[in-house]
């Protein structure tokens, strides 16, 4: 039987992977997808959590799971956005790597 | 109408007249000067209806604020004799002298913005007569001396009135600052500013003397600023500045008698500080012979008259020191606002029919010119000089009784100062009236429109008979000092001191083409002007030097300078993390969360 | 039985999420997204959260990834050209993901706790959508109603700024 432990590496590591993907890509995009990549790791962690700590009629904590329900529909909003402002900024330069995207500085 | 809304009536009326004439002044004179009018006139119909009613028990009082439970601030008024009294006086001047401004002020500018000052020095003066707590005066004190700068400084175009309104303003507040320290003294003694409660309470302080009795002087500190006595009696001469209508009402009438009147409020507390009513008695004494002194030297019109008003604030102060209760300096304030007012108001009309000059040896022969204004000036001269009979003989013959029965040196001091007093508003009003013309401006005088006459006519008639025994038995509850007491020879020396300072002055000045006798110590008020100028120039000026400095050097520098640039500074360094590439914002996001988790895990 | 399906299945995750961060054509990167959020549905389902896993299978499977697709598909990326590989990146991301890691196994190995192996449930095939509604509507109904809210915003907010002209 896989213990929490388990559970939580595997998120841990889904999260490494997500951050490494923002960390080291140039292309925007796949940047985002990087962040979608993580968010679902937390996804991860709540889900096992509300498994793994039954409540008193011995059924899992689904408050847990609500806040998974909450995340994902953020995280559909949130890539709606995102993606508009992706081709807006796409329209405006020609461009979807980062290093392209630098006149904010001093 | 009832006594308790009353009050409120009188007090808040020029306070919206005076809003009024500065929103709709500018569209008219005529609405400005009725608003002001309206106002005070008013004001004095209740205050004479408020008089004869009798009062119903406690008055209303808001709270203002309440500073933790030692200290809760109210507005309220007190309605007793010595209010209804000071009501009278200042409401029924008012009147008079707004009437009186409709045709002095009629070609000056600022018209509005004059009536709007007006009413609002009168809304602050009845704040102070009306307060029934120590704060509540105070605040309407400060009120009273901004109304007397913004008046003093009408004509602030011309830098000798912008600096008298400047002077006026400063001296005051160096008054105020011990009164305001007094007043902090009694609330510590007492934990209460409400004049009825502080009343109650000082018996339990008569244990320490000491305490109240330098409470009770730094509170006449107000007094000796308001009120110019020695040594901040500077400010009053320069005063006259503003126009005179202002020098009536403010300067001579009503609002220099509030230290006066300030004093017969909290009289119950004076009554068991013998000490600190000695010094009053002094000082004012004092005052009332130097300002006399001062007097008989100027050759200033207004200023003369600026000296006998500081001269004659002496007395009442004394009266405040020596008689055994309020009413004898009231009753001199009370007749002193009638012919002071008129003297004033007739020598404004001579400075219109002078066009504005006030050297009074480049006047004279102007009995002819003027009659009707010589003849009220002659009639408030008599009763200032103490002619028998005249209001100013029963006042003030009481306060020189009462002083040379408790402090006899003081006692025959002030009787000098009758006589001078005497010697210097005869000399005046010779050489203005009588002689011969010495300007051009004399020789073709005016005499003055019928708003400006009236005026005078009815102070005229009150400067004579306003102290006449029924009067005094009506207003004021007067104690005279045993006959057995009073030195035999008193009562005639007053009468000798009137008709010889009268006679002498006949005798030098009927005729006279320039004044016959020089005293320079006199003409130049006893040096104590030069001494302050010397003390400001050198003195506070070195410090103010030495402060500007320090600001420059230590405060701009090392305070405000110093960590302006080291911001700047840091923020240049900062700038250069900004590299406008996302993911070395990521990295440094990344690298704090996990400085942080390591922060947390080490714990 | 369970361990073995959930290894399968983290080590599928794992792996394509990998290849998203790897590959350097934009349309594999998505594919292998997708399978990702596909295995982590079946993780969810290992966790007895059916409703959960079939919501993952629907909004990110489904609608995010038709997003993530259709705005490849609308810029018309191609593969990525080899652009010059910069050391300072990969060290700098190389130390931050290895920290994070690092910190994670000292929390995990330190927390003894964290070894509890998988309770049972009361009852095993209870009906979780019944469930989730239950504490959403009842615990949760205003943090409900303003997440509806916000996506309304959002789809304004999306359609204003895919206007061609800002005006």
């Amino acid at each position: 039987m896989p213990t929490l432990a388990h559970y939580l590496i595997v998120s841990g590591l889904l999260f490494a992977i997500g951050l490494g993907g923002v960390l080291l890509r140039r292309n925007i995009l796949i940047i985002f997808m990087g962040l979608e990549l993580m968010l679902n790791a937390a996804n991860l962690s709540l889900v096992a959590f509300s498994r793994f700590n039954l409540l008193a009629d011995g059924m899992p904590n689904y408050n847990g799971q609500v806040l998974v329900f909450f995340i994902i529909t953020v995280a559909a909003a949130e890539v709606a956005v995102g993606l508009a402002i992706i081709v807006a900024l796409f329209r405006a330069k020609q461009t979807t790597h980062v290093e392209d995207l630098n006149t904010l500085k001093f | 109408m009832s006594t308790q809304t009353a009050p409120w009536i009188i007090l808040f009326t020029p306070l919206v007249s005076a809003a009024l004439i500065l929103l709709l002044g500018k569209f008219s004179k005529t609405l400005s000067a009725s608003l002001a009018l309206i106002a005070a006139g008013t004001g004095c119909a209740l205050s004479w209806w408020l008089f004869n009613q009798p009062i119903d028990g406690k008055m209303l009082s808001l709270n203002w604020m309440s500073l933790g439970p030692e200290l809760n601030l109210t507005i309220g008024v007190t309605l007793d004799h010595l209010s209804k009294v000071m009501l009278l006086v200042v409401t029924s001047i008012s009147v008079l002298v707004f009437i009186y401004s409709l045709g002095y002020m009629r070609d000056e500018e600022g018209y509005s913005r004059f009536f709007a000052g007006l009413s609002l020095f009168l809304f602050s003066m009845l704040g102070i007569v009306l307060a029934d707590n120590f704060v509540m005066m105070f605040i309407f004190w400060e009120l009273v001396g901004v109304s007397s700068y913004i008046l003093i400084g009408h004509y602030y175009s011309k830098d000798s009135a912008a600096d008298a309104g400047k002077q006026a303003f400063i001296v005051n507040r160096i008054g105020d600052f011990g009164f305001m320290l007094g007043i902090l003294l009694l609330w510590f003694g007492t934990g209460t500013v409400v004049f009825s409660e502080l009343i109650e309470s000082i018996p339990g302080l008569a244990m320490a003397p000491i305490y109240l009795t330098v409470a009770c002087i730094l509170i006449f500190m107000g007094t000796i600023g308001k009120s110019a006595q020695m040594p901040l009696h500077v400010w009053l001469p320069n005063s006259m500045e503003g126009p005179t209508p202002v020098s009536s009402l403010l300067h001579a009438a009503t609002m220099v008698a509030a230290g006066v009147y300030m004093l017969a409020r909290i009289f119950p507390i004076l009554e068991i500080v013998p000490t600190a009513r000695e010094i009053i008695a002094w000082i004012g004494g004092i005052t009332c012979f130097a300002a006399a002194l001062m007097a008989t030297q100027q050759s200033d019109i207004k200023r003369i008259l600026a000296y006998s008003t500081i001269s004659q604030l002496g007395y009442m102060v004394l009266g405040i020191g020596v008689a055994p209760t309020s009413d004898v300096a009231m009753f001199h304030l009370f007749t002193h606002a009638c012919f002071k007012c008129l003297l004033f108001l007739a020598a404004g009309s001579v400075m219109i029919a002078m066009h504005h000059e006030v050297d009074m040896w480049h006047m004279g022969g102007l009995r002819k010119k003027t009659p009707v204004t010589m003849i009220c000036f002659f009639l408030g001269m008599l009763a200032l000089a103490g002619c028998p009979y005249t209001s100013g003989y029963f006042s003030k013959d009481l306060i020189i009784e009462w002083a040379v029965v408790k402090i006899p040196f003081l006692g025959w001091l002030v009787a000098a100062a009758a006589g001078l007093t005497a010697f210097y508003i005869f000399r005046e009003f010779f050489v203005v009236f009588f002689g011969k013309a010495r300007s051009e401006h004399a020789e073709h005088a005016k005499e003055q429109p019928i708003t400006m006459l009236v005026p005078m006519l009815i102070l005229s008639v009150l400067a004579i008979f306003a102290g006449l025994p029924f009067i005094q038995d009506h207003f004021f509850k007067l104690v005279r000092p045993d006959h057995e007491l009073v030195p035999h020879l008193l009562h005639p020396l007053l009468y000798a001191m009137f008709f010889g300072g009268a006679g002498l002055s006949a005798f030098l000045y009927f005729k006279a083409r320039k004044d016959p006798i020089s005293i320079p110590l006199f003409a130049n008020r006893l040096y104590i002007d030069n001494v302050y100028f010397w003390f400001v120039n050198n003195i506070q000026g070195g410090g103010a030097a030495f402060l500007s400095w320090a600001d420059r050097w230590i405060v701009d520098l090392l305070v405000v300078q110093v960590p302006s640039k080291l911001t700047w500074a840091c923020g240049f360094a900062l700038r250069f993390l900004q590299l406008g590439n996302i993911q070395a914002y990521a990295f440094f996001f990344g690298a704090g969360v996990v400085g942080l988790l390591y922060i947390l895990i080490s714990k | 039985m369970q361990l073995a399906l959930f290894s399968i299945f983290s080590l599928l995750m794992l792996a394509f999420a990998l290849g998203v961060i790897l590959l350097r054509n934009p349309v594999s990167c998505a594919m292998s997204l997708v399978m990702s959020f596909v295995a982590l549905a079946a993780i969810f389902v290992t966790l007895d959260a059916y409703f959960i896993s079939v919501v993952q299978v629907l909004v990110y499977a489904g609608a995010v990834m038709v997003l993530f697709l259709f705005i490849i598909m609308l810029l018309d990326l191609r593969e990525e050209k080899r652009r010059r590989v910069r050391l300072s990146a990969w060290v700098g991301g190389g130390i931050i993901v290895g920290g994070f890691l690092s910190a994670l196994t000292q929390v995990i190995s330190a927390l003894p706790a964290l070894n509890v192996v998988k309770p049972a449930v009361s009852q095993p095939m209870a009906n979780d959508v019944a469930l989730v509604g239950f504490a959403l509507f009842r615990n949760f109904n205003l943090p409900f109603q303003i997440i509806g809210v916000l996506l309304l915003v959002a789809t304004v907010g999306v359609v204003l700024l895919s206007k061609k002209e800002l005006k």
